[in-house]
């Protein structure tokens, strides 16, 4: 992964000092509260229900072992013993006293890490695909651009005080797994006829109040060019998104406005004095940031395991576990493994100090000291010998990260809702828990499949409710929680947004709901076919008719 | 006398900052004695009548484009910031700078915070004036070290005309 030179901990350690003295001045009342909102949220600092929340950025994901100990000694001394991961494979800490954030950020910086941009109206970390360097459906490494791109918008004058937040998400693989269609750019990599490397551009996307499919500006930007294209996007949304209101003012709107096809060409004359610019990157730099991504010193293995293969046919709970949680990693003999955090019992997403702790033990003697965090909230160990796979579950098993859950039905994203966001029409954990204690036969959980739920406790959409095949939005009516059900929503390559089913429902009936909507599932799916496959075929209608006229009489529905 | 940083110094202002109230016509405002920043609608019609040394300032909507040939004639521009969190001002002083080749004084007025002067600074601005009274003098002397919390930049800008990756040999 990339490792810092002088240039990189001197600009991280030069924000430590820089917001020190901001808080001190804010602490010092010579800086207004107003004054210190953006620039505390622009080191991902929110004043929340509870506590100030902490936004710790994980650039596109990627996390060294070191670095997780760090994560783990901060949760235990600064924090309650925990921290959670977020779908901007970031990590959240609930619980930190204001005072303590400068000696937080300067502990951060001991290991590379800070807060910078994870919150506030500029540009947030960059994302990217969680199995990057390692899936067999890759066909170029998008780690070297997130960084690249990374480096760019880190500090930028002119793009700090944009109209709203703005992320970017980076794809190299014929498989999206970085929602690049839900973001304001996403980024394609691909390679045009000559074998040359460029960007498929969509601008555009995004969920929350107003969820909208990115659009197509530019089919092939040649990689010299990236930035110097980045650049004429933010420049063409700072000078004229819309400054007027908040829930109108993301470049999604301005592009939805203007019309993709004007709005690109809005691009192309910014871009036209940009363009060759000292911005336009080298074989050298691109050269120098690649090289910190080769490959680890993979062992020569037989690609298949004798051993595993036994111990597969041997241990039904294990050939479970494998079954949804380890994937073929692009080397023979090797696997990548997603550690579950999902369980009834916790939020989606949280870890504690000590399971920290052991996932970056485990990092270090299986997997090249490195893991990534996913979008979906779970933690990856990406290059895991297949004769280690069972040592490794046993290991996580006892940590209660070994739920063989992944991609199924209990493996939900959920934000943390109103148990600690301010934000928050209504919680989402306790959604999310009771869905998962609805749903506790491994069996049926294994049969059902392919299933993505995901909760929002507002429409800011953090849960990203709106591209689960099952979305569930919070809402607030009249001072009281409802629940609004979505289906059809999905991720990837044909990202789409769910439809709504009908009037909300209340916490209590939520496991009822999802269960209705299965048993429609089950009784109208052909053989083999996914979930999400069924609702594309028949639609809403047979769902929304049974959730609603097999509904007890007691059930609560709110109107509208 | 209102005071500003003009250069990493804080120095007297002499310029009148006029401003258009609700119900004031460009045409028949009354416009000070001694030089002014005045808006850009007043620069358009009454230049002529601007006191020696006058200068224009441009609001976050305004498109630079429009005194683009002109900047030969202004001694100083002036961008408005309504809010310190409106960042349309960096992305205009950038064009005057780099696009249009402006190279007087480039004035960043309203809502300017100690907070902001690196990026303002970065993005061309080399004059910076804080709303009056919202810093002391020996605020003001203060916050000059703002200037500097971020030694080398990664990206290219106005002030720094190269980014690192073409400034600095960088160990792989």
């Amino acid at each position: 992964m990339y490792q810092y030179d002088e240039y990189d901990q001197r600009l991280v350690d030069e924000r430590v000092a820089q917001f020190r003295d901001q808080t001190r001045r804010y602490l010092a009342g010579e800086l207004s509260e107003d004054e210190y909102r953006p620039l505390r949220l622009q080191n991902g600092l929110y004043i929340q229900r509870h506590a100030p929340m902490l936004r710790v950025a994980v650039p596109y994901g990627l996390l060294s072992s070191a670095q997780l100990r760090k994560l783990a000694h901060i949760a235990r001394t600064y924090d309650r013993g925990y921290g959670h991961f977020t779908t901007r494979q970031n990590i959240q800490f609930n619980w930190p006293a204001l005072k303590n954030v400068p000696e937080i950020l300067a502990e951060l910086a001991t290991v590379e890490m800070h807060a910078i941009q994870t919150s506030g109206n500029c540009i947030r970390n960059i994302t990217s695909d969680p199995f990057a360097g390692v899936a067999g459906d890759e066909s170029i490494d998008p780690r070297p651009w997130a960084e690249v791109l990374r480096q760019w918008s880190t500090f930028h004058p002119e793009f700090a005080f944009l109209p709203r937040k703005f992320k970017i998400a980076v794809n190299g693989a014929e498989h999206d797994r970085a929602v690049i269609q839900a973001h304001d750019i996403g980024l394609d990599l691909v390679r045009n006829e000559t074998g040359e490397t460029g960007f498929r551009v969509l601008v555009g996307g995004g969920l929350g109040r107003t969820p909208i499919i990115g659009e197509e500006i530019a089919t092939f930007v040649p990689w010299r060019h990236i930035l110097t294209y980045c650049e004429a996007i933010l420049r063409v949304y700072n000078r004229f998104g819309r400054r007027d209101n908040m829930y109108k003012a993301r470049i999604k709107i301005l592009v939805k406005s203007m019309g993709p096809a004007a709005f690109a060409e809005q691009v192309e004359a910014e871009w036209a004095h940009l363009k060759d610019g000292p911005s336009t990157l080298t074989e050298a730099e691109v050269a120098r940031v690649a090289a910190h991504f080769v490959d680890p010193n993979y062992e020569d293995l037989p690609a298949e395991d004798v051993g595993y293969k036994a111990l597969l046919r041997e241990n039904k709970a294990f050939a479970a576990w494998a079954k949804r949680n380890v994937r073929a990693h692009k080397r023979p003999g090797y696997a990548i493994v997603t550690l579950s955090t999902k369980h009834k019992d916790v939020a989606p997403g949280d870890a504690t100090a000590e399971q920290m702790d052991h996932v970056a033990d485990w990092a270090d003697r299986y997997s090249f000291g490195e893991l990534r965090v996913t979008h979906e909230q779970n933690l990856v160990l990406a290059d895991v010998k297949q004769s280690d796979l069972f040592s490794l579950w046993a290991e996580a098993r006892d940590a209660g990260l070994a739920s063989p859950n992944i991609g199924l039905l209990t493996d939900i994203i959920a934000c943390p809702g109103g148990d600690f966001c301010n934000l928050a029409n209504a919680k989402s954990i306790p959604i999310a828990n009771a869905i998962q204690a609805r749903f506790d036969d491994l069996d049926y959980l294994h049969d059902i499949g392919d299933i993505e739920i995901n909760i929002s406790g507002c429409m800011n959409a953090c849960g990203h409710h709106h591209v689960g095949h099952i979305g569930v939005l919070g809402v607030d009516k009249n001072g009281a929680e409802w629940y609004q059900v979505s289906l059809g929503g999905r991720q990837g390559n044909d990202t789409a947004l769910g439809k709504v089913i009908g009037p909300s429902f209340s916490a209590e009936d939520m496991p009822d709901v999802v269960e209705r909507i299965i048993e429609t599932y089950i009784d109208e799916r052909f053989e083999d076919e996914r979930f999400i496959d069924t609702v594309s075929r028949l639609g809403i209608a047979p769902f929304k008719a049974r959730v609603y006229a097999e509904r007890e009489p007691q059930r609560k529905v709110a109107n509208g | 006398m209102a005071k500003l940083i003009r250069n990493r110094r804080v120095e007297d202002d002499v310029y009148t900052i006029v401003t258009l109230s609700e119900g004031d016509a460009p045409e028949t405002v009354s416009l000070p004695a001694g030089p002014a920043l005045v808006p850009l609608a007043i620069w358009k019609s009454r230049h002529d009548e601007l006191p020696e040394g006058s200068g224009v300032w441009l609001a976050g909507d305004e498109d630079p484009a429009d005194i683009a040939d002109n900047l030969t004639a202004l001694p100083v521009i002036g961008v408005n910031f309504p809010k310190f969190a409106d960042g349309r001002g960096y992305s205009i002083a950038t064009l005057l700078r780099s696009r249009y080749g402006y190279t007087g004084e480039l004035r960043a007025i309203g809502d300017v915070l100690r907070d902001q002067f690196n990026y303002l600074s970065r993005c061309g601005f080399d004059a910076l004036q804080p709303a009056e009274g919202r810093y002391s003098e020996a605020q003001l002397e203060a916050a000059i070290a703002s200037f500097d919390d971020f030694a080398e930049p990664y990206q290219a800008s106005v002030a720094v005309s190269n980014p690192l990756f073409r400034r600095a040999q960088r160990a792989a």
